[in-house]
């Protein structure tokens, strides 16, 4: 960190008084400047890379992501010895730039509808990659606009005249050299963006581009000299490269969920606004109640997220040892949880995020906030939610069957013992303590049980009305995105509070058990209705929520700016004005503002353009 | 025409080109906007093709050149301020225009000036010859007034007021137009006369000269730098230090500072605050509601024109909108336009109706109108974020692409949620006038008409036996009819435990303000469905109009209830099995909207230039223009830099340095 604060090399301009062109040429600049340096300091391992990274660019994307996230870990996974021997040391020395191009105009989410080809010509041992159509266009890919020489394609293989399905493919596309795109080649920018001004995000559209047949990735499938196509082992392998950049996004909307709330808590603290008592100077905002009820319920999410995060990266190492020894029997279930948990969170986080911009008045419209923009990539967050409401009804039935099934959702065998015993639901409602962060964690399973068997129930009930099963689903699909948050709601509060008794200083579990019940205590507030209408909670417990959620709000107030100043981040890290540590907001607004471009001379040359002309005229 | 999109107008159950007029007022109001549109959009000078891809500095430029252009254009077409044309012709620049300020400038002074300073100073800005801001925000203070801290001290010797920001938090932040254009503003300073303060009042102070437009003596100000939206106006700073202006720059209609320095008072001011409540009202139908509409079009027919994944084996990749989780997005808003279209026609009719009563000095409307404005503005902008920024989502990642149109919309409409008061702090106010009205009906005293309802408090349950019964306006009117009562109610009795249990009032006011503000959003959505259902009512059945217009308003009454299922349930009005027939009658309701929702969007008639989308135009022909527009990005014009500079020696050179 202090490497790069110090660094004079990584100094420049306020990105936001720059032009794309320009935030671009910076961001290349100091990627280019960081692997230099990460060499000169030999740093090479993952997480160091990334803390290193992340204070170079202070957390925004770069041209290299890919490269460096996406297309060298492909090439490790999925490059047979040969191909890792021809392209990694390239790719690693950065001769070879490369960038992963999955997405296409007319297709996301849904990967088997990808519609760029590459057909197997064995007479030349080549493929011909095809973008057939202008949907079929690669479209978005980080990196590709200016950046890359060489795209990792995923393209549908056809071989001896026959669809093989999306395989990957090594494609070079712009001349070592002179950076010149191919022939056959048509690349470019896409154009602007909502944030992420610095990336280049990218299209590619090929005609008859050949590449050798050797530049399919084949550690799995194979296509021989002849075009014999071989089938790979497990399918689900390809998968894996997703599930792992799924599982880093949880752990950043808890980091970005983290910086807003640092920013806006600590405006917070230096606003001075309107009277609470006659007479009295004018209260801090944060003194406020529906100041408080805006932020601290923000801030307790962004520290269950930062524990969801950790639980995700340590049970994706766990299982990812398995994978590589062939044991795949917990996939479904990481599929499920990362699918889920990363629509959830980043929903979160991105609406939270523009609540505390909102939180922060007319300032936090400023670009001199630097909110991180929210995002949607890697996997609609519907589309998620329903992958895990996949898995929930698949569970849901196992039990039903008689079944049991292990993990996250074991909460579901109790429902089958629930129906022998008719009286479960009065029994329960007496016994959820509202103070108690283990019986909230029961109150939610309750919910979420009840929500994944409603959905369940419904989709049978659609079945038995309709043949086709695919239109029972959609017909469900809202409620079965319910039953999917209620779900991923259960495993935050349950994780959270898990980690409770692992905390061995008094006053930190002290501080973390009231944010643990607000975040509890706040979900169940505004989703009421889910614990009223099974009778979870009564009427009276409702009314004692929200009285408790109020009081939390006072407890909390006097640590509220310690908590955030928890999260250590570095005002160079945080790039906004209102946020810094020392609390100098207006000062350095002022100071910020004189740099704008608008400012650069005090008569605008439109005064001699348009405005004195004018005045002449009228 | 894409055929996917084509298909889905072939099948609509009613008359688009009725609908729309139905919402301009009248065929001859269509008639008369699209002339209009069509002017502006036909001229090159107001194009704003070029938008997404120019800087700050360009942007800037263009809207004063635009801004310039339109009084010649105004001129040529025979246009005036009174004229029926007027009110579509920011319609039609979609806002990209420079001198907003210079019309709110001319409204302070005609408002809170004396007759002999209108005569001064309206045929000079109504001329160009001075350009006009409105300063009042500063650094640090903002909807509350009294906090301002610019002093103007009055200077008997000299019989000129001394303007000061006596520190960094005063100094004027904000204010559109003032960064590089305005030579005047109207600014807000606290007055002080012998050393005694007399609250905040306003100044005409000038900070440019009119000659080379250089800053004046003792003025310093600037461009406040980049925003989220607006990058074509320049909001800006302005610091005053011993800036001295004549006794006659102080707008003196209400009061008036005499050469001895006596203060005196005149007249009421309360007109005067009427008018600013009005402004309020009068952002929501152009920088909230259009807004709004927009994005339900470019959302919605890139919907039909998407396909994503298969509905059955087999079949064709089926269309987005198809899923029931893209209904559920979009089809609320889409409900949500059309109740707010209404209940800003309202609005505005309740708003001529207190202006011609204030007029006869009769002010009794004023508390009604104030919380009207207030509540509503909240609401509406609120909800109305939420909703584009839905939208914008719903497009997956072509949505986060400024060629889509739907992130500046969401920037933009993002801001209406302060400008014009806080949110929060609206809601507050509207709740107070709730907690006033309910303790007088309690007492059996009289109460202004829109909040008669919270006398009549009836216990009861929700009558509904089945779905179906919750497509009866009477049934779900009354439902949230009891929630309003019910959140006023308890928070009354909360405050008054309170107080009477010793905590002082203030203490428990800020304590309940959670409930407060839920109250007011309560009584508000209430109001909207109510009036959504007596609108319905009065609509011609013809052309199928009243039909598809129940749908919606069922639809955005049984969302509400849906998605605050927790309040209705609370105290048992509506039950647990009740919730469901609700939940089942909306999911209904969605497959049905499904059908017309292109239509519906058509009717909103908006052109491709004013969408300026790349996904939501007419034709449907989404990925040729984005490719085409992607094209025109000045990243792919010319050659970077960057590959030279640093990408070059990375390629060739690293292996040799390390």
């Amino acid at each position: 960190e202090a490497l790069v604060i110090n660094d004079p090399d990584f100094q420049h301009e306020d990105l936001n008084f720059l032009s794309r062109s320009q935030r671009y040429e910076q961001a290349i600049r100091k990627s280019a400047l960081m692997v230099m340096k990460l060499r000169e300091y030999g740093i090479a391992d993952p997480e160091e890379i990334y803390w290193f990274k992340s204070f170079v660019h202070r957390g925004r994307p770069e041209p290299l992501d890919l490269h460096l996230g996406m297309f060298l870990p492909t090439l490790l996974t999925q490059a047979t010895p040969e191909q890792q021997d021809r392209f990694f040391m390239p790719a690693w020395n950065l001769e070879i730039i490369g960038t992963y191009a999955q997405t296409e105009m007319g297709h996301g989410t849904h990967l088997r509808g990808l519609e760029t080809t590459a057909t197997y010509d064995p007479a030349t041992q080549e493929f011909i990659l095809n973008s057939p159509t202008v949907t079929s266009i690669k479209w978005w890919p980080g990196g590709l606009g200016k950046t890359s020489n060489h795209a990792i394609v995923l393209a549908q293989l056809y071989t001896q005249g026959q669809c093989k399905g999306l395989h990957a493919f090594i494609v070079p596309i712009r001349q070592l050299g002179t950076h010149e795109p191919l022939p056959g080649i048509t690349v470019g920018d896409i154009g602007p963006k909502f944030g992420f001004d610095e990336m280049d995000n990218g299209y590619l559209k090929m005609d008859n581009f050949r590449i050798p047949r050797e530049n399919m990735l084949m550690k799995y499938a194979q296509v021989e000299p002849d075009g014999t196509y071989v089938k790979p082992l497990s399918d689900k392998l390809t998968y894996g490269t997703m599930v792992f950049i799924r599982s880093l996004i949880v752990g950043d909307s808890a980091r970005s969920l983290s910086r807003a709330c640092t920013i806006a808590i600590r405006y917070s603290a230096v606003r001075h606004q309107s009277e609470l008592k006659p007479g009295e100077p004018e209260p801090q905002i944060l003194d406020y109640q529906t100041q408080q009820y805006k932020l601290f319920p923000l801030l307790a999410a962004a520290y269950a997220f930062h524990f969801v995060g950790a639980y995700i990266k340590d049970t994706y190492r766990r299982i990812s040892g398995d994978i590589n020894e062939g044991d795949l029997s917990e996939l479904p279930e990481l599929h499920a949880l990362t699918a889920g948990l990363k629509a959830f969170t980043s929903w979160t986080a991105s609406a939270g995020i523009e609540e505390c911009r909102m939180a922060c008045g007319g300032h936090g419209y400023s670009r001199c906030i630097t909110f991180t923009p929210s995002c949607t990539y890697e996997g609609e967050n519907t589309v998620m939610m329903l992958q895990t409401a996949r898995f929930l009804v698949k569970s849901y039935t196992q039990v039903s069957s008689g079944q049991r099934v292990t993990g996250m959702v074991s909460y579901l065998n109790d429902l089958s013992m629930q129906r022998i015993q008719p009286q479960h639901v009065a029994g329960r409602t007496v016994t959820v303590r509202i103070n108690d962060p283990v019986s909230l964690v029961e109150a939610y399973k309750a919910r979420a049980a009840r929500l994944v068997e409603a959905a369940a129930k419904n989709l049978q009930a659609e079945l038995n009305h309709r043949k086709s099963k695919e239109d029972a689903w959609n017909r469900t699909s809202v409620d079965l995105v319910r039953a999917s948050e209620a779900h991923c709601h259960y495993v935050t509060v349950k994780l959270f509070t898990a980690k409770l008794s692992e905390i061995s200083n008094a006053a930190v579990r002290a501080v973390m058990t009231e944010l643990c019940l607000l975040y509890a205590l706040y979900g169940i507030n505004k989703n009421t209705g889910d614990f009223l209408q099974v009778g979870i909670l009564t009427h009276a417990q409702i009314t004692q929520v929200n009285q408790h959620v109020k009081e939390l709000l006072a407890i909390i107030r006097p640590n509220a700016v310690a908590l955030v100043d928890s999260f250590d981040f570095h005002d160079f890290h945080l790039g906004s004005v209102l946020g810094r540590y020392d609390g100098n907001v207006y000062e350095n607004m002022f100071e910020w503002a004189k740099k704008s471009p608008l400012n650069k001379t005090e008569v605008h040359e439109s005064f001699h353009k348009h405005l004195k002309p004018m005045q002449a005229k009228l | 025409v894409n055929p996917d999109l084509a298909g889905e107008r072939q099948t609509a159950s009613f008359s688009v080109e009725k609908l729309t007029a139905q919402l301009d007022g009248g065929a001859e109001h269509t008639r008369i906007r699209r002339a209009v549109v069509e002017a502006i959009e036909c001229d090159p000078v107001f194009s704003r093709e070029d938008q997404y891809f120019q800087s700050q500095n360009e942007r800037y430029e263009a809207a004063v050149r635009k801004a310039v252009h339109l009084q010649k254009k105004m001129h040529e077409m025979g246009w005036t301020e009174s004229g029926p044309e007027f009110k579509y012709i920011y319609r039609a620049l979609s806002g990209d225009v420079a001198f907003l300020l210079h019309r709110i400038f001319m409204r302070s002074i005609s408002v809170l000036g004396s007759d002999k300073q209108v005569a001064k100073w309206i045929p000079l800005a109504t001329q160009f010859r001075l350009i006009g801001s409105y300063a009042q925000t500063e650094l640090g203070h903002g909807t509350y007034l009294q906090g301002l801290e610019t002093t103007a001290v009055f200077d008997t010797t000299t019989q000129e007021f001394i303007l000061n920001t006596p520190k960094i938090s005063a100094m004027k932040w904000w204010p559109g137009d003032m960064g590089r254009s305005a030579t005047h503003t109207v600014a807000f300073a606290q007055l002080y006369i012998h050393e005694k303060c007399y609250g905040v009042h306003p100044f005409i102070v000038q900070i440019r000269s009119l000659q080379d437009h250089s800053l004046c003596p003792g003025i310093i100000a600037g461009d406040i730098g980049p925003k989220m939206n607006f990058e074509h106006i320049d909001n800006g700073y302005l610091m005053l230090q011993n800036v001295r202006v004549p006794r006659e720059n102080m707008l003196n209609k209400f009061c008036e500072v005499q050469p001895d320095g006596t203060y005196v008072r005149r007249g009421s001011q309360k007109i005067n605050y009427f008018t600013m409540t009005t402004v309020r009202i009068s952002l929501i139908s152009d920088e909230v509601i259009i807004p709004l509409m927009k994005a339900c079009t470019i959302a919605i027919r890139y919907s039909v024109v998407r396909r994503q994944s298969k509905l059955k084996p087999g079949e064709q990749e089926a269309k987005i909108l198809d899923y029931q989780t893209q209904q559920e997005k979009l089809l609320p808003p889409l409900a949500a336009t059309y109740a707010f279209h209404f209940i800003n026609d309202y609005l505005q009719e309740l708003f001529n109706r207190g202006y011609q009563e204030i007029q006869r000095k009769n002010f009794d409307m004023l508390p009604e109108l104030h919380a009207f404005s207030s509540g509503f503005k909240a609401m509406v902008t609120q909800y109305c974020t939420s909703a584009v920024e839905i939208c914008l989502r719903a497009c997956g990642g072509h949505g986060y692409s400024l060629l889509s149109g739907l992130p500046s919309l969401y920037t933009k409409i993002l801001a209406s949620c302060i400008y014009e008061g806080e949110n929060t702090i609206l809601l507050l106010q509207t709740a107070r006038f709730l907690i006033k009205c309910f303790m007088a009906a309690s007492a059996g005293q009289p109460v202004p008409p829109s909040v008669t309802y919270l006398a009549a408090v009836k216990p009861g349950k929700c009558p509904a036996k089945n779905k179906l019964d919750f497509l009866c306006p009477d049934i779900y009117t009354e439902a949230y009819q009891h929630m309003a009562v019910r959140l006023v109610s308890s928070t009354a009795a909360k405050l008054q435990d309170l107080v009477q249990s010793g905590v002082k009032k203030h203490d428990a006011w800020n304590q309940c303000t959670v409930q407060l503000a839920q109250a007011a959003k309560a009584h508000c959505h209430y109001i909207t469905v109510k009036n959504f259902a007596e609108t319905v009512e009065k609509l011609e059945t013809k052309a199928g109009i009243q039909k598809i217009m129940k749908h919606l308003c069922d639809l955005f009454a049984l969302h509400g209830m849906f998605s605050n299922a927790g309040v209705f349930l609370h105290d048992g009005y509506v039950s647990g099995a009740q919730m469901d027939m609700v939940t089942a009658s909306y999911l209904d309701l969605l497959a049905v909207i499904r059908k017309d929702a292109v239509p519906l969007v058509d009717a909103f008639d908006f052109t491709d230039k004013s969408l300026n989308s790349a996904l939501g135009s007419y034709d449907g022909q989404v990925y040729q223009r984005l490719y085409e527009w992607a094209q025109k990005s000045p990243t792919n014009k010319q050659m970077s830099p960057a590959y030279e500079r640093y990408l070059k020696p990375l390629l060739h050179n690293t292996l040799s340095k390390l």
